[in-house]
């Protein structure tokens, strides 16, 4: 195991974001605040309550999934996908690393920066809002897996992208509508069927019951369900990012 | 394994064929010898660059085995690209890294660890130390070259690939250039390089090779390529016509030229004695008179144009 390979790239990969930490820090912790003065505060104080929790309260898990998915996936795309668009790449093919050791480099750092921002976002909603979690470990374990499997998610959309459009249209095109269709904001109950039904081929439903579930057990789908569903996803993004390397795909000619 | 009659560099019959079907390698075979520093030359396209990647792992071979110091370099790439340094044709940095930190980034990807005082000698040897601090997009092109090398030889390679260290590199760092790959000649370090400057692989290679079309067309020593095929003419310009050579002077196997005005003897300078001093001894015995003299000498750069234009 070439444990200081490792250590580089998720040094190099840290220190891109304390590059830009106004980006990385400041920016949610505002998005964060604005979520809570305009959902929270305004909107929320003519909604009375969801699932019997204040609204405030409610959308706490939806908006730390929503950043979990978007920065885990934007990070880890991103990662990857610049040293093969400047070229820099080449280092990185020709060093003694291993497949396992590059995705953990390049995702242990996308997944550390996804967790401190749920983290950040945590501390965030603690000035808006009395938040109480039942079961913390268990939040700790969602949080986890979800920045470890949608920054494994990134990195395969940073290989498979070869250019900037793409790279961004997936985030867009794909994750956002999920997030907000997954019942991040509301509980799915309140929708109209057809709708309610649909909702649950959403995946990302799943994982923010979960991720509520921890907080206030209060869930749309059995915890086990989602539990299982984020670890089938997380092996399934192993299983690609195995078979890129293995094929060399878009990587080695 | 590791024993020093072995060549560090072992490829056997070789092929590239790129996707889309383009053969970039035919059956390449070739070994060099450790310690060795080679040259490659060879036209645009000629498949210098490929070959490199194939060795340091980033281009997939099509088949064929290359091992480095008996190594595999696909069952054990890890042995192999530890020892490893590639400084790359093209000018790829990293534009925010500092200096200091992207050479020690590349230390670590090699899998050593930490060594600041290895980072702070190859720095100072390629006069970057005072821009350590300096991120890479502020440097110029040449000094950014200079990085690439810094990174080359951050984890103390055995094996080093230079593909163009010299394209669009000033005088000074050619010669900067050349002093390092001495030096890490006397360290013991296996250097192999592709340039399209001639005199540079006359300067500093021990054995060249020309690549092309994917083939390897030639691969000699130096001295020997030199001797084999640059000859030396001296070439004397007469006073008065001569209409044939004299019976005493016929060892010297002479010419004679332009209506009997030229006498023309080839030598090669490559033996101890040129022939030269007794030639201007029996010319004076014999009273032949000249007004002018010139040497003329094929250069690598003749030999090189002629064996590409017959392999064509
Ligand atoms: N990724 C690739 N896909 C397809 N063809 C390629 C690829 N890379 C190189 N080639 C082709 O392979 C041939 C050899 O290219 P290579 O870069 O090895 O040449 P070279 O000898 O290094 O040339 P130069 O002196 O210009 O650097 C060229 O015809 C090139 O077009
Ligand atoms: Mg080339």
């Amino acid at each position: 195991m070439n444990i200081y390979g490792v250590m580089a790239i998720y040094k190099f990969e840290m220190a891109r974001t304390k590059r830009t930490l106004v980006q990385s820090i400041v920016a949610p912790v505002i998005t964060t605040s604005l979520y809570f003065i305009v959902f929270g505060a305004a909107i929320g104080s003519r909604i009375d309550q969801v699932s019997g929790i204040s609204y405030g309260a409610f959308i706490v898990p939806g908006l730390i999934m929503l950043n979990l998915l978007t920065h885990s996936i934007s990070n880890a795309s991103f990662g990857i996908y610049f040293p093969k668009f400047v070229g820099t790449v080449y280092e990185m093919l020709s060093a003694p690393v291993s497949t396992l050791e590059v995705v953990l480099g390049y995702v242990g750092a996308a997944a550390s920066k996804a967790v401190i921002l749920g983290v950040i976002i945590l501390i965030t909603a603690n000035f808006f809002i009395d938040l109480k979690i039942a079961h913390p470990i268990m939040m700790m374990v969602f949080i986890l897996l979800t920045a470890v499997s949608f920054s494994l998610f990134g990195f395969i959309l940073g290989i498979w992208a070869d250019n900037f459009e793409k790279l961004s249209v997936v985030p867009m095109l794909v994750v956002t509508p999920l997030v907000f269709l997954g019942g991040s904001f509301y509980s799915t109950d309140m929708l109209p069927q057809p709708w309610q039904t649909i909702s649950h081929f959403n995946p990302v439903l799943y994982l923010v019951s979960g991720l509520r579930w921890s907080f206030y057990e209060i869930s749309e789908v059995s915890v086990m369900l989602s539990l299982a569903s984020i670890l089938v996803f997380m092996f399934a993004c192993l299983g690609v990012v195995y078979y890129l390397f293995k094929t060399g795909y878009k990587l080695r000619s | 394994m590791n024993s020093d009659e072995k060549p560090i560099l072992r490829i056997k019959g070789l092929n590239k064929f790129y996707s889309g079907g383009f053969q970039a390698l035919k059956d390449i075979n070739l070994e060099i010898e450790k310690g060795e520093i080679v040259a490659l030359l060879g036209p645009n396209g000629a498949g210098k660059t490929t070959l490199i990647s194939v060795v340091c792992g980033i281009v997939n071979p099509s088949s064929g085995t290359v091992s480095v110091d008996g190594y595999d370099i696909i069952k054990d790439f890890r042995k192999t690209r530890s020892i490893i340094g590639l400084v790359p044709q093209e000018l790829t940095t990293d534009s925010f890294e500092t200096v200091f930190n992207t050479v020690g980034f590349s230390r670590g990807l090699f899998g050593k660890p930490p060594n600041d005082e290895h980072i702070e000698k190859v720095l100072r040897s390629l006069s970057l130390w005072n821009k350590k601090d300096d991120m890479i997009m502020t440097l110029s092109g040449g000094m950014k070259r200079r990085v690439l090398i810094a990174k080359a030889l951050s984890h103390e390679p055995t094996v080093l690939f230079l593909d163009e260290p010299t394209a669009g590199v000033d005088v000074n760092l050619r010669k900067d250039m050349w002093e390092i790959v001495h030096e890490l000649k006397a360290e013991g370090v296996t250097i192999i390089l592709t340039t399209h400057y001639i005199e540079e692989a006359e300067e500093i290679a021990d054995r060249i090779g020309v690549i092309n079309n994917g083939e390897i067309i030639l691969m000699e020593d130096k001295e020997k390529l030199m001797a084999k095929l640059g000859k030396k003419q001296l070439i004397l310009d007469l006073c008065d016509r001569l209409s044939a050579v004299p019976e005493s002077m016929a060892d010297f196997e002479l010419e004679l030229s332009d209506n009997g005005l030229q006498l023309v003897y080839t030598f090669t300078t490559q033996r101890d004695r040129t022939g030269i001093t007794a030639l201007m001894d029996d010319l004076k015995l014999e009273g032949i008179v000249f007004r002018d003299l010139n040497t003329t000498q094929s250069s690598l750069e003749e030999i090189f144009v002629n064996l590409v234009e017959e392999s064509s």
